[in-house]
């Protein structure tokens, strides 16, 4: 196909991450193919640094647990230690009188520290990498894909893995059949937690005789309205509990998982009970509800584990999920109402590929309409933050800034505020304290900002995209930080 | 008005005097400084966007002025939002009433026709050389301020700069801290006015940026009462006065400080905008002396611009791009005089490529004569190391302090 010089532009900007000095000449000869060739098998790229894999984070996590239940044994025997010595006391001494107690909280603390700074971490990590990779269409797409199946850190226990999840569960699948990438997401601990999976018993299955434990449907339900048919599905309560029921038993490792997955003596034993994968997944035949399931008219014959995998497959698979996730996709990257047109192509090339999301990034790439010269979309903070970056081609180099950023422009890290993820409307992110906190953060990044020349940091941004006014104004600004900051308030930067 | 004024040969003759005597300034600049008392102060005022020297300084006994300068012109002491008389036919902007003051009290002096060694009407390009006191373009690696801090005791000068980021004119190999006010972009702010000429035909921004503003002012209204909380607001100009004397005073205070003031690019509406503005810096100088308290009698501010504007108006009651413009020295270290070099006159044949106020000064002159005689760096570092390539271009101003 043909392009125009603009083509290079929109490429970077609205299938990117926004352009690096640069960047626009080298993608101009052939932008559509630049976009084509991030297109990879084995996904997107993946932030670098050394972080704990989702084995060793079980590990961390259920140290952090098993602590975490100590604690609370000290907590609950504190009252009577002080009931003896002070039978009027009103207040109970607390904890503090016993040293090992002390530690031990201490120790949780810590621990909980850690675990959260190897989070942030983790974000510095990928924003880090939006601001500097050359494959952009595959980064915007990787986050797409994270955000449309959500899971966040406002929840400690989820927040735990959230850099894991993306780089394990979401990253390696993109390209990959939706189905794998949605059966990776849902197994992954960092889902179960965040929706409260792994807590959940069959109320007839033999943990659930015996601990008075029931169904919890939260994963169940989002499943089924949030990451596949979508709520007008044609699915039913009776639906979702039934999801529910099949679902039961998929969990994370426990203290004793690990203890005994350690011992080879007693690894037999153990295998009748739970084994736990190298995602952190467990499977508990115990606690699974025994028999055959009914979802949407389908029924499933009783097979432990596959039943769960057979009914989510299923609904990866449903008309409705290529309907509506190929909706979600055109209104993310082309416009807040999306042209009919275009989801109709997203959604063909979804359904004649069974759900093969390069061929959906494909179809997306080609299709006419993802080419309009004028930019609907507004810009995430996220986005925003990371394409001032490219920009001026710098990268964040610390997250407590980044942090404090995005926390005031409304988008704080990892920490969509419901299943539904962040949303990408206009009217979501360009209210009037939304564009006041970016014009304050604007400014400081003009500020710290080291750009000789902000007319050549406009033109490489946004090539034939910049607007006469704006040029204009960057030009006649009467400082550096002035023109950087009107470049990056300007309605073109604040859109893509 | 007679024109040129001597007080540039006059400066001439006094160091060609202690250059004869044998007893350099410099010399006892820096005794000065290597006493064990408290140090000495300096804040450097960067009004960025080329400030109307003419409107500053105004030049009301030039019989020039007047004609070029129209509706703009500031009128003479006397009449009505007239000038405050200087002597020699010079006259402060009437907004900067806490100056004159200083100036009757023998602590304020002005150069009216001062400019870069460099002739360049680009903003960020003057800004730079202004800051780095070299004469080439684009040398952004360090600032003579910072320079002047190794030159004149290193470690135990601090330096500070006011705003998020240090400015070139305090980058270098010297430690320098910095301290931002809240930082929060006010309705009434020059970038909020120029986003509104952005956001002309957008469908949301401008409106909506505009709601969010008006909804911060309604918030800080009441957060603004009392300027000491903390959250000083990015336009409340006598609260950062004192705020900065603040990080100026007792044994860990700063001793050597950069503030920017912006908003100086009076392309159209000049009169109503400089009067903010001019009173904003007002406001700075006598902030800064009230809150410095005995400390302002060891302090000198230095208030520089990139360059000046057109001696004529244009068409849209404002200026254009200049070259030559005024410097304001205040403090309680200052030696009581009259202006600072010549006076170029505003005669035709006279101006720059006859549009600017021709300049008389190099600007490091003064740069160079506050920091011999006031923080005690040496004439040879002075030209070496702080100004390098300055010596016969540039040579130390005499008696500023």
């Amino acid at each position: 196909m043909a392009s125009s010089p603009t083509d290079a532009a929109i490429a970077l900007t609205r299938l990117g991450l926004g352009a690096r000095p640069g960047e626009i000449e080298s993608v101009a000869a052939d932008p559509r193919g630049w976009a084509t060739a991030q297109i990879r098998p084995q996904g997107a790229p993946q932030p670098s640094g050394q972080f704990a894999d989702t084995a060793q984070r079980v590990a961390q996590y259920v140290d952090y647990q098993s602590d975490a239940g100590l604690v609370r044994r000290d907590r609950r025997s504190a009252p009577q230690a002080g009931a003896t010595s002070t039978p009027m006391a009103q207040t109970a001494p607390g904890p503090d009188a016993d040293p090992d107690a002390v530690a031990r909280r201490e120790a949780r603390q810590a621990a909980r520290r850690e675990i959260t700074q190897d989070t942030a971490q983790e974000f510095l990590a990928r924003a880090q990498l939006g601001a500097s990779t050359d494959d952009g269409f595959a980064e915007r797409w990787a986050l797409f894909w994270a955000n449309a199946v959500t899971v966040s850190a406002v929840k400690f226990a989820s927040g735990a893995f959230v850099g894991q999840y993306e780089r394990e569960a979401i990253r390696p699948h993109v390209f990959g059949r939706f189905e794998d990438l949605v059966l990776a997401a849902e197994q992954h601990p960092a889902m179960l937690l965040y929706l409260d999976q792994a807590r959940s018993v069959g109320p007839d299955s033999l943990a659930g005789a015996r601990r008075n434990a029931g169904l919890n449907e939260n994963l169940a339900r989002e499943m089924m309205e949030l990451h596949t048919v979508g709520a007008d599905g044609g699915y039913t309560q009776a639906d979702v509990t039934e999801l529910a029921r099949a679902l039961t038993g998929w969990s994370i490792p426990t203290a004793r998982d690990q203890r005994q997955a350690a011992r080879p003596r007693r690894a037999r034993m153990a295998a009748a009970q739970a084994q736990p994968e190298a995602n952190g997944f467990v499977f508990r035949p115990n606690v699974h509800e025994p028999g055959d399931r009914t979802v949407m008219g389908k029924t499933y014959p009783a097979a432990g584990l596959a039943q769960g995998q057979a009914i989510l497959r299923d609904l990866a698979r449903h008309p409705a999920t290529a309907r509506r996730l190929s909706h979600r996709l055109a209104a993310h990257f082309v416009a807040d109402d999306p042209p009919p047109s275009l989801v109709a192509r997203l959604e063909d090339a979804w359904t004649r590929s069974g759900g093969d999301l390069a061929q959906a990034a494909r179809a997306l790439i080609e299709a006419p309409e993802t080419w309009t010269p004028q930019p609907a979309k507004i810009k995430t903070p996220y986005e925003f933050v990371v394409s001032t970056h490219r920009a001026l081609g710098t990268r964040p180099q610390r997250i407590q800034p980044l942090r404090q950023a995005l926390l005031d422009m409304g988008q704080p890290p990892f920490a969509a505020p419901s299943p539904e993820g962040w949303p990408d409307a206009a009217a979501d992110w360009a209210g009037p304290d939304a564009l006041v906190k970016r014009l304050n953060w604007s400014r400081t990044a003009a500020d710290a900002a080291q750009a000789a020349n902000p007319s050549a940091v406009a033109a490489s941004a946004l090539g034939s995209r910049l607007s006469d006014r704006t040029r204009l104004a960057v030009a006649r600004a009467e400082s550096r930080p002035e023109a950087l900051t009107l470049l990056f308030m300007s309605p073109e930067f604040q859109r893509r | 008005m007679t024109a040129p004024k001597t007080n540039l040969h006059l400066n001439r003759r006094h160091l060609l005097a202690a250059a004869s005597a044998g007893v350099g300034l410099a010399f006892a600049g820096r005794v000065a400084a290597q006493t064990n008392g408290p140090a000495n102060k300096l804040v450097v005022v960067i009004a960025r966007g080329a400030m109307d020297g003419l409107s500053v300084t105004v030049p009301y006994g030039d019989p020039n002025y007047v004609p070029l300068r129209g509706g703009l012109a500031i009128p003479a002491p006397g009449e009505a939002n007239g000038a405050l008389a200087l002597g020699e036919g010079f006259g402060l902007h009437p907004a900067l009433a806490g100056l004159h003051d200083l100036y009757g009290a023998g602590q304020m002096r002005f150069a009216p026709a001062v400019a870069l060694p460099v002739r360049i009407r680009s903003h960020f390009d003057a800004q730079d050389v202004l800051e780095n006191g070299g004469e080439g373009l684009r040398q952004q690696t360090d600032g003579w301020l910072n320079r002047a801090i190794v030159a004149a005791g290193g470690a135990s000068l601090k330096g500070l700069s006011i705003g998020a980021q240090t400015p070139l004119i305090l980058r270098g190999d010297a430690p320098v801290s910095s301290w931002a006010p809240g930082g929060q972009v006010r309705g009434g702010d020059r970038i909020a006015s120029l986003l509104q000429d952005l956001y002309v035909e957008d469908p949301i921004l401008g409106q909506n940026l505009a709601r969010g503003l008006a909804t911060e002012e309604l918030v800080g209204q009441g957060q603004n009462m009392d300027g000491e909380d903390g959250r000083l607001r990015r336009n409340d100009v006598q609260g950062l006065g004192r705020a900065v004397a603040r990080l100026m005073s007792g044994a860990e205070g700063a001793d050597i400080v950069a503030v920017s003031l912006d908003g100086w690019d009076t392309h159209a509406g000049q009169r109503a905008q400089l009067q903010t503005r001019l009173t904003g810096l007002d406001q700075l100088v006598t902030g800064l002396k009230d809150g410095l308290g005995e400390t302002w009698s060891r302090t000198v501010v230095v208030v520089a611009t990139e360059f000046g504007r057109t001696a004529r108006a244009n068409g849209t009651q404002g200026t254009d791009h200049g070259t030559g413009s005024s410097l304001l020295l205040a403090g309680g270290a200052i030696k009581r005089g009259g202006p600072i070099g010549d006076w170029p006159t505003l005669a035709d044949n006279r101006l720059f490529e006859n549009r600017d106020l021709a300049p008389t000064m190099d600007i490091r002159s003064v740069f160079k004569g506050v920091l011999r005689d006031h923080m005690g760096v040496d004439r040879a570092a002075l030209d070496a190391r702080v100004f390098p390539g300055s010596a016969a271009e540039a040579h130390a101003m005499d008696g500023l302090v």
